[in-house]
């Protein structure tokens, strides 16, 4: 049985626990709003582009497609693309993510492809170091930065399509979390490069022009879209962090709660038998006079 | 008749409203919009667009950086990475 003092110490340090949970959640709350705002405010750009893409990668096919849409002509190497965040305190998210990326690289190694990771965000680092210490091609930090923005997606993008130039990879896959609600993050696997292509939209009768070219558009469309999808990426990833961590912490703070209760009943137990055994000793006392 | 125009960045959607004519700075050439333009497609350079609310009125510039303008049968999309009001 725990002392008096034990106990006393104990519900204190808890109590404080729970201080930094419960304002961790209402920070994460409140940050989710904005969270999610950025992401819907970043849609009509994403929805455009896929239209338009759409409509172009029909038109453009064969030999003359560009290399992002194309593809190498093999898909042996393969990099995969893993979106984690950079705090912790945000539950099974970023765990969600390595257990995807890895069953990911599993299943690929298992067809006999390379994989290799090109990391985003601090978390994923060390799980994903540990098991496969020398297949880390590169890792992104976003750390340094309050909001990762649309400067870190271009800069990502801009590395991404400069390896796939170099021939380092043949394909890539983005692995990010999918925001739902601010309970449910699942982590989704989509395919970065080659660009898929896109379904093309029911052709309109009315005959486009285009300025340059095509095939000139189209070239300059692609990185744009990987851009937006990785822009994209980041957002769902900040909004996941700020859901998921919210959670957790409103969990946190709960059981902190219960652990709480649980033990000032203990502690108020053990005083009132600490008071009983003291009567009996001086009513002992009195009596044996 | 009005000519509907968005200008939509990565970040957000900077204008959809009813204009008379929008000059967008095409890769070849700038390009005057007006209701009715044929289907159009082109990727445009940095530089100014101009909106026109009405007729004859001073024009607003807005700056905008890397992208495209596409226009179609709902009017002018201009999709830039960055703009500068």
């Amino acid at each position: 049985m725990a002392s008096l003092k034990e106990l006393k110490d104990r519900i204190g340090s808890v109590k404080s626990t729970q201080k930094i949970t419960k304002a961790k959640q209402m920070v994460a709350a409140a940050k989710l709003r904005r969270a999610q705002a950025a992401a819907e405010a970043a849609r009509p750009y994403a929805e455009r582009l896929s239209a338009v893409m759409g409509s172009l990668a029909g038109k453009v096919s064969g030999d003359s497609a560009p290399k992002l849409l194309a593809g190498t002509g093999s898909d042996k190497r393969h990099l995969l693309v893993l979106v984690n965040t950079d705090k912790g305190l945000c539950g099974g998210l970023n765990s969600n993510l390595v257990k995807e990326a890895k069953a990911q690289a599993k299943k690929l190694i298992a067809e006999g492809k390379d994989v290799s990771f090109y990391l985003v965000g601090k978390k994923g680092r060390a799980p994903i170091k540990r098991e496969y210490p020398n297949d880390i091609a590169k890792h992104f930090d976003t750390s340094t930065v309050r909001t990762p923005g649309f400067e870190e997606a271009d800069a990502i993008a801009a590395e991404l399509i400069e390896m796939f130039d170099a021939d380092q990879f043949d394909v890539a896959h983005l692995i990010r979390p999918e925001f739902q609600s601010a309970l449910v993050q699942n982590p989704t696997t989509t395919q970065l490069i080659p660009v898929p292509s896109p379904e093309a939209s029911e052709d309109s009768d009315a005959v486009v022009e285009y300025e340059p070219g095509e095939e000139e558009i189209l070239e300059e469309l692609l990185p744009r879209y990987v851009k937006t999808q990785l822009f994209g990426a980041l957002l769902e990833r900040e909004a996941s962090e700020q859901g998921a961590s919210m959670t957790a912490m409103d969990n946190a703070t709960r059981n902190a709660g219960d652990l709480i209760n649980k033990l000032t009943i203990q502690y108020n137990r053990s005083r009132q038998a600490a008071i009983t055994t003291e009567l009996i000793e001086i009513i002992a006392g009195a009596e044996a006079l | 008749m009005p000519l509907h125009f968005e200008l939509v960045t990565p970040a957000k959607q900077v204008r959809s409203e009813e204009v008379h004519m929008v000059v967008v700075p095409g890769t070849e050439g700038e390009f005057g919009v007006l209701e009715g333009h044929a289907p159009f497609m082109s990727t445009i350079r940095d530089g100014a667009v101009q909106v026109y609310k009405s007729e004859g009125a001073e024009p607003e510039t807005i700056e905008v950086k890397g992208g495209f303008a596409e226009v179609g049968e709902n009017g002018l999309t201009v999709l830039a990475e960055h703009v500068e009001a």
